[in-house]
């Protein structure tokens, strides 16, 4: 190494808000792949009714409305970066509601088969690897609707300074994840294991 | 930001003044209660370790007393089944965790020049969350008989095979607070994984590049990415027990179509990458002291570094060797058995480079240095046995007997807790400001050394005649009375060698020599501030240009960055 390289003229470091949420996501996704696997290790292994194929719907809109909820998080961030604080607001709280919306029927579809189908955590395998993995997505989501209210009501209020964006940009990296998960979880949980 | 800086009434006391100030018991206990001081932390950690340390020595020296002579009846075998499930349970968790958590708090701030972790609120947290984890585990005694009146501590051994977990064997609270406290540690372990990660990737100071870190800070990387890898299916496994045994779900249900083989897949998928997680810091420390007490730097530091890379990659799919005995098929088998002969290259290549350091040195023979000695026979030993088990056949006939104790002991204790006293001398004047007497330090290297090898060599034997782990009792005539006896009388050795490290450390708090900032003529940047640091580590923060900082400064007419 030359001298010249040894000293660097400009000393630039990753930002540690972005590092840290990089490696909270990591993280998360290890969590999410062991009950990915216990999922997919359970798959037709139920010993009783009712089986994936006898209860399970494709949550066409509940999925529409979660992965657009990741298009109009950035819709709202690029309001935000354009000083367009309107904007930035509208379309943070349709992500929201677009979240909530996701949430609600999730509550629709566990009424749904607790009540009428007769599945829960103690039926068989399938519901108790069922829940555990899309109830661990679900509170995933109640995480981040909580984060996305918190800065939509503090934003409204004016406490979110101006150079905040990358806290909300953390938020939102956050909240991709969230819908990233929902992909597999969707495909895995809805596509795969409903032919069992 | 340092919490200091708010004060408007503070002051920064004069260089000569730092570390003098010894303040009134309640006024300590107010600022390790309040701090997010990375060093506070760090050596708070330490002494919880410690602390669970001798509660788990206690222990294993009860379980050791039971075990001297054949058919003895000390203790129950209900108390010997809670003795070595809260024995293994403490040291993993509570003992080796922390301790090499609170190294990594204290150093690497230090060791990249700067004022603090990232996340220093983050940093309180973890620790009081692993600390309060200790607490939970520990009242089992006291909380888990509840209502029901039946169990006490945990008694499921620290791995805790299903179905032995499930309510209808393991009935009353006790393993409800194991697993209760393993998913909050596992908590406060990832947090504070997170804070180092981004501690290194994102606060060194000026020309602190990656390849000029300490190998001390490349292993915590290291070991980080490998906790917030590992741990989670440790945390996953514990919400799925807490399901199975409060809400009724099937997953390690045999009855329902569960898996109890899943379990220990799961639980070994954190189980290996822990025990690298435990012995890379190990390294960490043996890395720093072995060059500085061979007056070299470390040879061949980027193999140093992609070794360490390769053990924690190469580790991550290594989980069923602890499960051959179990009937996987044989192409399972090979596939685990190989890639656990893998990690015995990079390991090698370690051992070689530190030899490759001392090689031409010039040797000096303090504290640190000796442990590490000590560390590299004995873990050369640990690594031999850990070969033999890999291979699938050998595992089946000497699996779960007292040759795996012996090995996994050689690598506990061997590898990690000898790294763990060359570190606490090593670091101890930079933490305290005192230098650790050499002649009680000698007794406590000398009699622990000795007391290891005697309890635990022949434990290797006891397993080759086929003594199981984990009974409580032996019939006489089988061949083990003699290794049990003489492993039963090491432990004297060991606990009279751990007295003498107390007494040393209380001792050279109070009457040790002052040791100056850098006693030991090292190379890294916690050595270029007081011993003990003041709370903002560095007046100026430093500027880095080769990989020994300090040697540089010490040695401006023949610094490092002119050959690097």
């Amino acid at each position: 190494m030359t001298t010249a390289a040894a000293q660097p003229t400009d000393w630039k470091l990753p930002s540690t808000r972005k590092v840290a949420v990089i490696t909270l996501i990591v993280t998360e996704s290890a969590l999410f792949s062991i009950f990915l696997v216990a999922y997919l290790f359970y798959m037709g292994k139920s010993l009783n009714a009712p089986f994936p194929s006898q209860v399970l719907e494709f949550p066409l809109l509940a999925t529409i409305a979660l992965l657009s909820s990741s298009v109009t998080i950035v819709f709202s961030e690029k309001a935000l970066h354009a000083g367009k604080k309107g904007a930035f607001h509208l379309w943070w709280a349709i992500t929201i509601a677009l979240g909530a919306y996701f949430l609600w029927f999730t509550a629709m579809e566990w009424k749904h088969l607790i009540f009428e189908k007769d599945l829960t955590l103690a039926t068989n395998v399938f519901g108790t690897t069922f829940y555990s993995l899309v109830g661990l997505h679900a509170s995933h989501v109640i995480i981040g609707l909580f984060l996305l209210t918190l800065v939509l009501v503090l934003s409204l209020l004016g406490k979110v300074p101006a150079d905040h964006t990358e806290h909300l940009e953390m938020i939102s990296w956050y909240w991709h994840f969230v819908d990233a998960i929902w992909i597999v979880v969707v495909t895995v949980v809805y596509i795969i294991s409903i032919r069992y | 930001m340092n919490p200091d800086t708010f004060d408007p009434n503070f002051q920064i006391p004069a260089p000569e003044r730092i570390g003098e100030e010894r303040g009134s018991l309640t006024r300590i206990v107010q600022e390790l209660v309040f701090t997010v001081d990375h060093k506070k932390l760090g050596l708070m950690y330490i002494g919880s370790g410690l602390i669970f340390f001798v509660v788990a020595g206690i222990m294993a020296t009860l379980i050791r007393i039971q075990l001297a002579v054949p058919r003895n009846d000390f203790l129950e075998p209900d108390v010997f089944n809670r003795f070595f499930t809260m024995h293994g349970t403490a040291m993993v968790f509570l003992v080796g965790m922390p301790i090499i958590f609170g190294f990594a708090n204290y150093l690497v701030p230090l060791m990249i020049g700067a004022r603090d972790m990232a996340f220093p609120r983050l940093n309180a947290f973890g620790f009081w969350v692993f600390f309060f984890s200790g607490l939970l585990l520990y009242f089992s005694y006291l909380g888990a008989p509840g209502l029901y009146a039946a169990g006490s501590a945990p008694d499921v051994g620290w791995f805790a095979y299903s179905p032995l977990t499930a309510k209808a064997f393991s009935r009353g609270h006790s393993t409800d607070y194991w697993t209760l406290s393993l998913l909050m540690g596992g908590i406060g372990s990832i947090a504070t994984s997170i804070n180092i990660i981004v501690t290194i990737l994102c606060l060194r100071c000026k020309g602190m590049i990656l390849g000029r870190m300490p190998l001390f800070v490349w292993l915590f990387l290291v070991v980080a990415f490998l906790v917030i890898i590992a741990m989670p299916p440790l945390s996953a496994c514990q919400i799925m027990l807490i399901l199975d045994r409060f809400a009724g779900a099937k997953f390690f249900d045999t009855q329902a179509g569960g898996s109890a083989v899943l379990w220990q897949h799961f639980f070994w998928i954190f189980g290996h990458p822990e025990v690298y997680i435990l012995i890379l810091p190990g390294f960490a420390i043996a890395s720093e002291v072995i060059p500085v007490f061979s007056r070299k730097p470390i040879f061949g530091y980027p193999v140093m570094v992609a070794a360490s890379v390769m053990i924690a990659f190469i580790s991550l799919g290594v989980w069923a060797h602890h499960m051959f005995s179990v009937g996987m098929t044989s192409i399972g088998n090979t596939f685990f058995a190989i890639s656990t002969l893998l990690v015995a290259i990079p390991t090698g290549i370690k051992i070689f480079n530190w030899i490759g350091t001392m090689y031409g040195g010039k040797l000096r023979f303090e504290l640190p240095m000796l442990f590490c000695l000590a560390f590299l026979f004995q873990f050369l030993i640990a690594g031999l046995t850990g070969v033999m088990l890999a291979i699938a056949p050998f595992d089946w006939q000497l699996t779960d007997s007292y040759f795996v104790v012996a090995h996994f002991h050689y690598v506990l204790i061997g590898g990690l807790l000898f790294t763990i006293f060359a570190g606490i001398y090593y670091w101890y004047p930079k933490a305290l400001g005192r230098m650790p007497d050499f002649r009680l330090g000698l007794l406590h290297f000398i009699l622990f050394t000795v007391g290891f090898h005697i309890t635990f060599f022949p434990q290797h034997i006891a397993g080759f005649l086929g003594m199981p782990r984990r009974i409580y009792t032996y019939d006489t005539g089988r061949g083990w009375d003699i290794w049990n006896l003489i492993s039963s009388i090491g432990v004297i050795f060991q606990a009279a060698g751990i007295l003498f490290f107390v007494i040393n450390l209380i001792y050279s708090y109070v009457w040790g020599k002052k040791a100056g900032d850098d006693p030991w003529d090292a190379w890294s940047l916690e050595w270029a501030t007081t011993s003990p640091p003041p709370s903002y580590n560095f007046e100026t923060i430093p500027e880095v240009r080769s990989r020994r900082p300090l040697w540089d400064l010490k040695h401006p007419d023949d610094p490092d960055w002119k050959y690097e």
